[in-house]
């Protein structure tokens, strides 16, 4: 789904364009059904039976039960909507960024600490700038 | 009359509520950020407007992928916290303006800036921490809100442009309201953060310092930051910053800072706080 090369030219990021809302619709919908109680007991009981009750393609399904954020991204899930799912598994922002950067949440922690990550050759892939 | 006295910026991330939440303000981790809101918070219970009208953006927790408003103002009397995964934080509800909100938007869409109104309106963290950060835990918040939300989640986010002459509008719009009201305008996020992907820790204390003295002097200039260079040099996340551009356009031509506050980190996120008066 490339119709923007300048967006693909950013290292390590996905933009949440029109088309990937699209893609990413009904996962992103399940996400925010996180936000009752009662679906997160649901959805904590028996995740493939939750996950089956909405229409997800396997590779989102998938990318849900690993909590493989970066998969999650590159079928359509949006990182605000994904955050439903790691609060349901008591984690943070910075555990979440550390599982898309794989890093330990430590390094990641370490790294932020010490300034976080320089824009210094990340910010264009062809201008390796 | 209603007037703009001063306007607010401020990073809203979540692991600040949390920590307010959980009595971690004093932590070593966290005591360097709150001691940055400390000028602020004494001033703020010296020159408290009746109103703030807060300029956030809500984190896929009012509005799903069904209906993406790019600008929203809230005209209820009260919004409730939103459940964001892990229970709603312990905050109290939010007072609204009802009447100042329902002027706001008749003034706005008559200026032909189209917000959707929204009458019942759950908010998160993107309006609660400023909230929490600037007045500390009141058993009741001590303002009342006028919500607007933007849209900065999916592609297309309005241009930076688009949100100062907004901002502009709602300058005009507060002053034309007949009662007589203290308003503060706060404009939240930012500053940089990538909160996804490989790149996710982005942090980029460069141009977020000339954007804090951009803000400043030289807003106008601003307007010209396109999507690209956000998304490149402040981060996937980084493109609210253009909120901040609201609250700047409605303050009017010259400002007097107040106080100027700049952190790294909270969280994945590069927090910048300015305090300005109006004129």
């Amino acid at each position: 789904m490339v119709e923007r090369p300048d967006f693909e030219d950013i290292p390590g990021t996905t933009v949440f364009t029109a088309q990937r809302s699209r893609q990413g619709f009904h996962l992103n919908q399940f996400c925010m059904s996180l936000m009752k109680p009662q679906n997160r007991a649901r959805f904590k009981a028996d995740e493939r039976a939750y996950l089956d009750e909405w229409p997800l393609t396997e590779a989102q399904k998938a990318a849900v039960l690993a909590r493989d954020y970066n998969a999650a991204i590159a079928e359509g899930g949006n990182i605000y909507f994904l955050a439903k799912i790691f609060a349901t598994d008591g984690k943070s922002f910075a555990d979440a960024a550390a599982n898309m950067t794989g890093m330990t949440p430590e390094a990641y922690r370490e790294m932020m600490l010490h300034g976080g990550r320089s824009p210094e050759g990340n910010r264009s892939i062809k201008e390796g700038r | 009359m209603a007037r703009i006295t001063a306007g607010v910026t401020t990073s809203h991330v979540p692991a600040i509520g949390v920590a307010i939440d959980r009595g971690e303000t004093t932590t070593d981790y966290w005591a360097p950020l709150f001691a940055g809101y400390e000028w602020s918070r004494k001033w703020m219970a010296e020159n408290l407007p009746d109103v703030v009208v807060l300029v956030y953006n809500d984190h896929a927790s009012n509005f799903s992928l069904e209906v993406i408003p790019t600008f929203a103002i809230g005209c209820a009397e009260s919004y409730q916290v939103a459940d964001e995964g892990f229970g709603p934080r312990p905050v109290p509800e939010v007072p609204g303006h009802a009447d100042l909100s329902c002027h706001l938007a008749e003034q706005l869409i008559l200026e032909e800036f189209d917000l959707t109104v929204v009458n019942r309106l759950d908010v998160d963290h993107g309006l609660t921490v400023p909230l929490s950060l600037l007045f500390g835990q009141p058993e009741v918040w001590p303002v009342r809100v006028v919500p607007i939300a933007v849209n900065v989640v999916q592609y297309p986010q309005p241009t930076g442009r688009r949100c100062y002459e907004l901002g502009k509008a709602i300058g005009r719009a507060v002053t034309s309201f007949p009662e007589d009201l203290n308003v503060q305008v706060w404009g939240t996020g930012g500053m940089s953060h990538q909160l996804q992907g490989p790149r996710a820790g982005l942090i980029n204390p460069a141009f977020d310092n000339a954007f804090l003295d951009r803000i400043i002097d030289d807003p106008e200039g601003l307007t010209h930051i396109a999507h690209l260079e956000y998304l490149r040099e402040a981060g996937s996340e980084g493109v609210e910053l253009i909120m901040w551009l609201i609250m700047r356009g409605a303050l009017g031509e010259r400002v007097t800072p107040l106080h100027r506050f700049y952190h790294v980190p909270a969280s994945n996120t590069a927090v910048g706080h300015l305090v300005l008066e109006a004129g």
